[in-house]
């Protein structure tokens, strides 16, 4: 049940999270995507910094959780397995995750 | 005279499918047929039935892949070219043919605490329960529940999960939940909880969408997630 | 003819459950994609250029939609389970599909 309630607060979450990205998006994709556009609204940006950690901890959790359900259900996993794989996720995407959020906000 | 083929699961889990050529007639239901060919071309058929008049929820078997009341089937509705496929209920073990075992249906309704709990003696007063009290309409709502088992055969969430206890034992936990008189409320939202329970729903409404009493357990599993999120989740096993 | 699977409710699990499991195949990628920016501005734009071909924009594309969709359809399943109950869920369906339809053509009028 606490998976449960980590997934729908976490989906509370990123809904205001992937509101703002979609119009980060639609907004820098216009005339073409450059690195330079987008790293000069990243860099040295705390608020940018923030906000992208709140996501990626939230993605992380969120997909994971979800990811483990699909194992249970689809894949057959065992709940053990199940668990461990939901772990590995969660790590993974929090590691990565952080990593290009430093990537972008490093001067 | 216009036939039409008839296929019936015949055996166990292991069994198959056998065809049989049966006589249209008009206004003919699906269990009309299965009883056509139990009294006239096969006498071992085995199924179930009991009022034929929609009442009972006794002859629910799957129609063309889906769980239905054969009773109130037409056959107009369901022998597209000329065929119907005629199997026991999904997601239970099959006992023979057309009868599906019920058991583990109802042990999960046991399970979720389905049954109602006395608070009161026969030497105290009436309780007064106001019938339009949000709780009583809540209760109403999710109380004409026959235990026919279409929901419970509808739900992919019982297929993939076989601990899920399942939409027609939720929803009836969901009714005692809001039963004022009922003294088992802690115990029932922790027997409702958890991955067996009603945080497994995926609001998928397969339920919902076939229930022949037009009831919505997904409606009352929702109020089940609502209600156990006070709970602790060390009660939960 | 399994009338179980086959109404809104059901395609909008099915909708959230796909479009959630492509979204977790692609996060990895795209993280490590901005990461090369750890590499400096060269790099990001490297990989930025690759991803003008017409074939990875489409991808792009489906993804914006895929990320809508879920999006979409998971204030959908907020909203059943912890608003009060209404009846008129498959409209609610049918807005999630119409709010991803209508990002992903802005999407596309962006490009």
């Amino acid at each position: 049940m606490r998976l449960w309630i980590v997934q729908r607060a976490t989906a509370a979450v990123l809904a205001l999270c992937v509101v703002v990205h979609l119009a980060t998006i639609i907004y820098a994709v216009r005339g073409g995507l450059s690195a330079a556009e987008i790293l000069a609204r990243t860099r040295g940006s705390l608020a940018w910094g923030a906000f992208y950690c709140v996501f990626v901890i939230a993605a992380a959790a969120h997909g994971s959780i979800g990811l483990r359900v699909v194992a249970l259900e689809w894949l057959g996993l065992d709940k053990a397995w199940a668990g461990r794989l939901m772990l590995a996720v969660a790590i993974a995407f929090a590691l990565l995750g952080l990593r290009a959020v430093f990537a972008v906000l490093a001067p | 005279m216009e036939v039409i083929r008839v296929s019936v699961w015949r055996g166990g889990a292991d069994g198959r499918f056998e065809e049989f050529e049966v006589p249209r007639r008009a206004s003919q239901t699906v269990l009309d047929v299965v009883t056509y060919i139990q009294r006239n071309l096969d006498a071992t058929l085995a199924y179930r039935f009991a009022c034929r008049v929609g009442m009972c929820g006794s002859c629910a078997m799957t129609v063309n892949g889906t769980p239905r009341w054969t009773c109130r089937t037409h056959m107009d509705k369901v022998a597209k070219g000329g065929r119907v496929e005629i199997a026991p209920l999904a997601n239970l073990p099959v006992v023979r043919d057309l009868v599906a075992d019920m058991r583990e249906f109802f042990d999960k309704w046991a399970r979720s605490r389905g049954q109602f709990k006395p608070s009161a003696t026969r030497d105290d007063a009436f309780a007064v329960v106001k019938p339009d009290s949000k709780e009583r309409r809540e209760a109403d709502a999710a109380i004409e529940c026959i235990g026919c088992g279409v929901c419970y055969a509808a739900c992919d969430v019982v297929k993939w999960k076989p601990d899920y206890l399942g939409p027609a034992a939720l929803n009836r936990a969901w009714t005692l939940v809001n039963d004022a008189r009922d003294a088992g409320q802690g115990a029932r939202l922790a027997a409702v909880a958890g991955d067996a329970g009603c945080h497994s729903c995926h609001t998928l409404m397969s339920c919902t969408h076939l229930c022949p009493k037009g009831l919505s357990p997904t409606r009352s599993i929702a109020g089940l997630k609502r209600a156990t999120l006070g709970i602790d989740p060390e009660e939960i096993h | 003819m399994n009338l179980a699977r086959n109404h809104p409710a059901y395609w909008a699990f099915l909708v959230h459950r796909l479009s959630g499991v492509a979204l977790a195949l692609f996060l990895p990628a795209h993280f490590l994609a901005l990461a090369l920016a750890i590499r400096g501005e060269a790099a990001l734009d490297g990989f930025l250029r690759w991803s003008e071909q017409p074939l990875v924009k489409c991808g792009e594309w489906l993804l914006v939609v895929l990320l809508a969709a879920h999006l979409a359809g998971g204030l959908r399943v907020l909203a059943l389970e912890f608003l009060p109950w209404r009846d008129w869920q498959k409209t609610l369906a049918a807005l999630a599909a119409a709010f991803a339809l209508f990002i992903g053509l802005v999407f596309a009028l962006a490009l």
